[in-house]
């Protein structure tokens, strides 16, 4: 009996390991991505021709001087023990002062972040609610107008360079027909008047009830965004169609079909539930693409992101700052690919199996 | 012509040589049938056309221009109008097809054969190995490519060679994976034994048996790549940070054309044409080949 009992637990002890495996993997790996690209971000730190000691001590120190400060600044140390040190300062926040600004690069890098994350997300947004119901009726019409121009979007996006089609964006829409606001986040004479809950524009002029700064501010985003979101509509309506597609042609389809569904009910209920999970991996791919596509928008845009702050950064040849960024995007980067990951693995019960 | 043809078509060639000939006489039969694919071969050819007789296409010099031709809209003798220096833009953009050229062809040299090696290394040991490289290809795979493209180009100084460098590091993973997952099919297989047991090494085993089946997904994903190429290159041109000037690289034209965008539009829009186009060439030829070479990434 009680050895009946021994093993029963020893049994749940060995179930709940076996649960708990995928888990501390899945934590496992995401350590190791951050450790990869902390690595990827010192061998770039090291490489850099720029001595790091000359800018310290000026180019004409003794050589004393100069062994001292190289001393003091732990270059004589063995890499590993340089990385460690990289990695503990990192960990604590410390990612050293930028040139530019002389600020810590995490004070720039918290001050700019916010006009990124406010113009991408209005971007997946505009590509999540044009973008998955255009990729529904393709998929539903195939061979239709709709499905052609799906087509024509899907190689738009690829072949079309963003910053160029954010140009052509300004003198069209902006130049010669002024339906929005040019470069920057809002108009000039209401600059600086908002002030800062979050550090996104629109929700913040919501929250003081200041229309004139909101109406500015979308002015300004509207364009910024829907190109940026353009890129994710086209990749979000073709990832769309081909799930659908293999849905469609699977034979409970067939069966809704000849019970008599009407044929929104088969194609929103039956093939478009199926889907989701898929679609959820696809918009955090998309979401992390956008975040790396504001790069080249901001700079069109003058936008005062991150992306900005980063093409700045390595116009002045400050490293401390482009790497501050690098690794600021690459770790929300990383983020949101495994959180899309973590939601496909726990939403999906046949991924788990 | 007709026998021509039907020596190419034999189904009983007497000569390696034939087969290999009527294997790629049929691929490029099956590639002409699709209309879009030969848009596609069109303009690559074009591209290749304009790059190698650009002296000659090109009118005006690319790189002097004439100070009293300033921004001059397009117009019958200057095309595409001229830039801010008086270049002719139209000949700017035809030379500006070598650079990108040499961008993409530099970029596939590089980063396909590391990738290969990597991926197929990878594959055919497996255990610990595999464990590692991957680890390390999946670190580089879920990185922002553009990102690590750019901190690249900073460490080592703005430059199309640092650039194609740039590139390349960011570009192998996929081609490891791709690779890896090919090996991985024939590893077991029994020509690889037979041949192991003839006294065949790793490495011959390697690189005569296990690469040649991974060249055909291979060549179909560098040409869709290429696109991405195009674009990540003239990204870096366009931040200053790619060919440097006077070099007629078109993303650092555009680059220059920002600053008149709103009174003299053509100089920064008309490049921007040329890389839309040969970026479109290189999908819709990729997509093409793709269909024929290897149907089971059609889905995808």
């Amino acid at each position: 009996m009680s050895n009946a009992t021994l093993t029963g637990s020893r049994g749940a002890a060995a179930a709940l390991l076996a649960r708990l495996k995928p888990i501390v993997w899945f934590f496992v790996t995401i350590a190791l991505t951050f450790l990869g690209l902390l690595a990827i971000t010192f061998v770039i730190g090291r490489v850099v021709p720029i001595d790091p000691v000359l800018a310290v001590v000026g180019d004409r120190a003794p050589k004393e001087v100069y062994d001292a400060a190289r001393l003091k600044m732990g270059l004589d140390d063995p890499l590993i023990v340089q990385f460690a040190r990289y990695v503990g300062d990192v960990v604590q926040g410390n990612l050293g002062k930028a040139v530019m600004t002389s600020n810590p690069v995490v004070q720039d890098l918290a001050r700019v972040f916010p006009a990124t994350l406010e113009m991408a997300t209005l971007g997946i947004i505009i590509g999540v609610v044009i973008g998955v119901p255009l990729g529904v009726c393709a998929a539903a019409r195939q061979g239709s107008v709709i499905d052609q121009i799906i087509r024509v979007i899907g190689l738009a996006g690829y072949a079309i360079p963003a910053f160029w089609l954010g140009l052509v964006g300004l003198v069209l829409f902006y130049a010669q027909l002024q339906w929005v606001g040019g470069p920057g986040r809002i108009d000039i004479f209401l600059d600086g008047l908002v002030t800062p809950h979050t550090g996104l524009l629109l929700v913040d002029s919501l929250i003081d009830g200041d229309m004139d700064s909101f109406k500015s501010a979308f002015a300004h985003i509207i364009l910024p965004s829907t190109i940026l979101g353009f890129f994710a509509l086209a990749y979000i309506a073709r990832m769309t169609r081909s799930f659908m597609l293999e849905q469609l042609g699977q034979e409970f389809i067939t069966t809704a079909r000849v019970k008599g569904a009407p044929e929104w009910v088969v194609i929103w209920r039956h093939a478009f539930r199926p889907i989701r999970v898929q679609l959820i991996t696809v918009i955090g791919l998309s979401y992390a693409g956008l975040l790396e596509g504001s790069v080249m928008i901001e700079t069109v845009f003058s936008w005062p992101g991150i992306g900005n702050y980063l093409t700045n950064a390595l116009l002045n040849a400050d490293m401390n700052a482009v790497l501050g960024a690098t690794l600021v995007i690459g770790a929300v980067f990383i983020c949101i690919n495994k959180l899309s990951d973590a939601l496909y693995l726990l939403l999906d019960p046949r991924a788990r199996a | 012509m007709s026998s021509t043809r039907d020596w190419l078509l034999d189904e009983t060639p007497a000569t390696r040589l034939q087969a290999q000939l009527g294997q790629g006489y049929r691929t490029l039969r099956a590639l002409l049938r699709n209309p879009l694919t030969v848009v596609g071969l069109v303009i690559i050819i074009a591209l290749l056309l304009t790059a190698a007789f650009a002296p000659w296409i090109a009118p005006y010099n690319p790189i002097e221009g004439q100070l009293t031709a300033r921004l001059l809209p397009p117009s019958a003798e200057h095309w595409m109008g001229t830039d801010e220096l008086g270049r002719d833009i139209f000949s700017r953009v035809i030379y500006g097809a070598r650079i990108t050229l040499f961008i993409v062809l530099l970029v596939a040299v590089i980063s396909a054969p590391l990738g290969l090696v990597i991926g197929a290394i990878s594959g055919y040991f497996g255990g610990a190995v595999d464990r590692i490289m991957m680890g390390i290809t999946d670190i580089f795979l879920s990185m922002p490519r553009l990102i690590l493209a750019l901190a690249f180009v900073a460490a080592l100084g703005p430059g199309i060679e640092n650039a194609v460098i740039a590139i390349a590091i960011t570009a192998w993973p996929v081609y490891a994976r791709l690779a890896r997952a090919e090996t991985l099919t024939v590893r077991k297989a029994e020509f690889i034994a037979a041949v192991r047991m003839q006294g065949a090494s790793h490495g011959r085993i390697i690189l005569r048996h296990i690469l040649p089946l991974c060249m055909s997904s291979t060549i179909v994903r560098v040409t869709l790549d290429m696109a991405g190429i195009i674009l990540t290159a003239a990204g870096l041109g366009f931040l200053g940070l790619g060919a440097q000037p006077p070099l007629p690289e078109w993303g650092a034209m555009i680059s220059r054309g920002r600053a008149f965008i709103l009174d003299q539009w053509w100089v920064a829009t008309m490049p921007g044409f040329a890389i839309v186009i040969v970026s479109l060439g290189f999908c819709l030829f990729g997509d093409g080949l793709r269909d024929v070479l290897d149907p089971r990434q059609r889905s995808k």
